[in-house]
């Protein structure tokens, strides 16, 4: 029999929510100094207003839903999921306002795309936005990519039970520290540290090659926060292409690379044990991976002709593929080329590139180093079982900041979202297809939009049917929050409907 | 005769290269450059559009960066030939536009594969501007009516919600008041 959910779980998903979009409303006031600062009174006002608005609809719902604030484990999940569209639906308002986006969908688009740090865009003249509202579309990434309820977390909720839950529903299950909200905080502390850094290091670069000193230090602060959270946009449309440097590539991959490694991996650095680097399963799956794609893409570029020598090959080739595989999306080439030059094989290997995507526990989407290790040791326990005799008892074990025995209920789980990323990376391509683009265009664009890269090879465009636009949005939610809060909130309609 | 197929030939030859000097005169648009870069790749083209961003300087070179309305492409140019350009597109400014005449590399092999144009002339043919962006008085309006309503809401909230401060502030007040 099902239960129907209590009035007491509703009020208390209303509260979590409502606490949510208020954060969303606060961080809008960002781009409001922003604007006051770069003298953009008009987009000031668009991010006063959309502000306004979020704290408004946030006190009301934290008002109407006062309760025990206690939330079982349905509730969590339905509260990360749902807050995750209600914080696009608020924070497409100020986009909507500065006239770029045709339609509000497409601002929604927009700031799904920058929450689940995927990258499409379907912005007009993004070389005449203002830098408030640049500054959003990339501060959509760093909070989107640490955890939307993680800013809750860190912020508002003071050792609350339902904390963990909300932690796990956006797609994270390993607590750093002992504490979920200690977890929480040193997550936001190393992305802010990481954060100067790296818009230092950009902006430093961009001074040299060229930029005014205050586009030097915004656009490096951009790329940083759209490049560690693995999202791609840029503030200009070219993307990475607009700055012609190799020391930009250079630092762009390196920054890319600390995005797609664990948030534990980093503590760990931290702490100085280094050599967890070389033993996590994680970062060996990942450059045998990276080796692997690179070598379908060298040959596929190599065998066409794409590149005139070896070294543009490398540096063409490998920019895109560690792009894809860390599920960012920065580009130095045209969309249009990946389809008109690159060839399939090429193509091929950058899909398989995003599909797998980085290492769990990160800002990066995609099945994940973590699941990808998890199988391939399970197969070749599998394999020592057939060639062993019956009586040998065959052990797997496996190094993730601790080494455990690989267990078949953790294979299961990771089969169960694999193969459920498998059929959402089909299922767009499905779509794609019906809308009348080509097999190989409409995987590559669904796996881009499901793994939350942002590659493209064209077809996302203001233009495109709007059917896509919504797909590719649930396609994006559901990936970035594996499947299993979006599981869990239609459970949730379920048991409103038919419960008992 | 030897002169008369001479003759024939010059002229065949001549006619055969009529449509590269109707190319390299046509303005090409940059999703033409992209979508058929093998054809034009090492030829001569023209392209125009508006300076975006910021123009960098590179020692006696400089890149900028034209929109035509599509996409943007990289022009690699020497400083002489962008010392009348002034603006570059933003929030605040329109850019100059510009016809360049130049040789297009699909994949430059002195940029490091970078699809872009080596400029041999670039002409100026609008000068930029800078955007004046009057106040929206309407959103003004909207800002002042939700910024009421927002600090009644949280009024009514914290009395509702009986605050202690507001608590001990009513109760500082009636003391003051006996």
């Amino acid at each position: 029999m099902i239960l129907k959910p209590q009035i007491k779980d509703i009020k208390n998903i209303g509260y979590y929510i409502g606490k949510i979009t208020i954060g969303v409303g606060l961080a809008m006031f960002l781009p409001f100094i922003m604007g006051l600062i770069s003298k953009e009174l008009n987009p000031a006002l668009d991010f006063f207003i959309s502000a306004q608005i979020a704290v408004l609809f946030g006190l009301i719902l934290t008002w109407v839903c006062q309760g025990d604030h206690d939330l079982n484990w349905l509730s969590g999940m339905v509260v990360v999921s749902l807050s995750w569209l209600v914080a696009m639906a608020f924070s497409a308002i100020p986009l909507y306002l500065s006239g770029h986006y045709k339609l509000f969908l497409d601002a929604c688009f927009e700031t799904m795309s920058g929450f689940t740090t995927t990258g499409l865009t379907l912005v007009q003249d993004l070389d005449h936005l203002s830098y408030s509202h640049n500054l959003w579309r990339h501060l959509g990434p760093f909070i989107g990519g640490q955890g939307i309820t993680i800013i809750a977390l860190a912020l508002f909720v003071k050792g609350s039970s339902g904390g963990f839950k909300m932690y796990v529903g956006e797609g994270r299950d390993e607590k750093i520290l002992p504490n979920v909200i200690n977890t929480a905080r040193f997550i936001w502390i190393i992305s802010i540290v990481y954060l100067i850094i790296g818009t230092l290091a950009l902006g430093i670069v961009g001074v040299m090659i060229g930029l005014k000193s205050f586009n030097a230090f915004f656009h490096g602060a951009c790329i940083f926060m759209a490049g560690y959270d693995t999202a791609g946009f840029g503030p200009q449309s070219q993307n990475i292409l607009y700055y012609h440097s190799l020391l930009f590539e250079i630092i762009t991959i390196v920054i890319m690379v600390a995005g797609t490694f664990n948030f534990n991996l980093h503590y760990q650095i931290w702490k100085g044990n280094y050599k967890e680097l070389g033993k996590n399963i994680e970062t060996r799956t990942l450059l045998m991976t990276v080796m692997l794609t690179f070598f379908i893409v060298a040959i596929g570029l190599g065998k066409w002709g794409v590149y005139p020598n070896a070294m543009i090959l490398f540096r063409k080739g490998f920019f895109q593929l560690i792009s894809g595989h860390t599920t960012t999306g920065y580009m130095t080439i045209y969309a249009q080329q990946f389809i008109k030059e690159w060839g399939d094989l090429a193509l091929t290997g950058i899909i398989i590139a995003m599909a797998l995507g980085g290492c769990a526990c990160s800002t990066v989407g995609g099945i994940k180093m973590l699941r990808v290790g998890i199988i391939l040791k399970a197969f070749r326990e599998d394999l020592k079982r057939f060639v062993l005799s019956d009586r040998a008892i065959v052990v797997q074990k496996f190094h993730h900041i601790k080494t455990m025995f690989l267990e078949d209920r953790q294979v299961r789980g990771v089969l169960v979202i694999t193969f459920s990323y498998i059929i959402l990376y089909f299922l767009g391509a499905l779509i794609g297809i019906w809308c009348g683009y080509p097999f190989l265009d409409s995987l590559f664009e669904s796996t881009s939009a499901a793994a939350n890269v942002g590659l493209s090879c064209g077809i996302t465009d203001t233009s495109m049917p709007v059917i896509l636009k919504i797909t590719y949005i649930i396609q994006m939610w559901a990936g970035r929050l594996e499947f299993m809060s979006v599981f869990a909130l239609c459970g949730f309609v379920v048991a409103m409907v038919k419960g008992k | 005769m030897i002169r008369k197929v001479f003759s024939y030939l010059l002229l065949i030859s001549s006619l055969s290269l009529l449509p590269y000097v109707y190319c390299s005169a046509q303005i090409v648009s940059s999703s033409g450059l992209i979508n058929d870069a093998k054809d034009y790749d090492g030829k001569t083209v023209s392209y125009s559009g508006e300076i975006i961003g910021d123009i960098m300087i590179r020692k006696d070179y400089a890149w900028i960066n034209v929109n035509d309305g599509k996409n943007a492409i990289g022009i690699w140019a020497t400083k002489d030939l962008i010392k009348d350009l002034h603006y570059a597109g933003s929030y605040n400014a329109i850019g100059d536009s510009l016809e360049v005449t130049g040789i297009f590399h699909r994949s430059c092999l002195e940029h490091g594969g970078d699809l872009d144009i080596h400029a041999k002339t670039i002409t100026k043919m609008k000068s930029g501007s800078i955007v004046l962006h009057k106040l929206n008085y309407k959103l003004l309006k909207i800002a002042g009516g939700l910024s009421c309503a927002l600090v009644l809401v949280w009024l009514l909230r914290m009395l509702l919600l009986r605050k202690p401060w507001i608590h001990a502030a009513s109760e500082r007040i009636k003391r003051n008041y006996d």
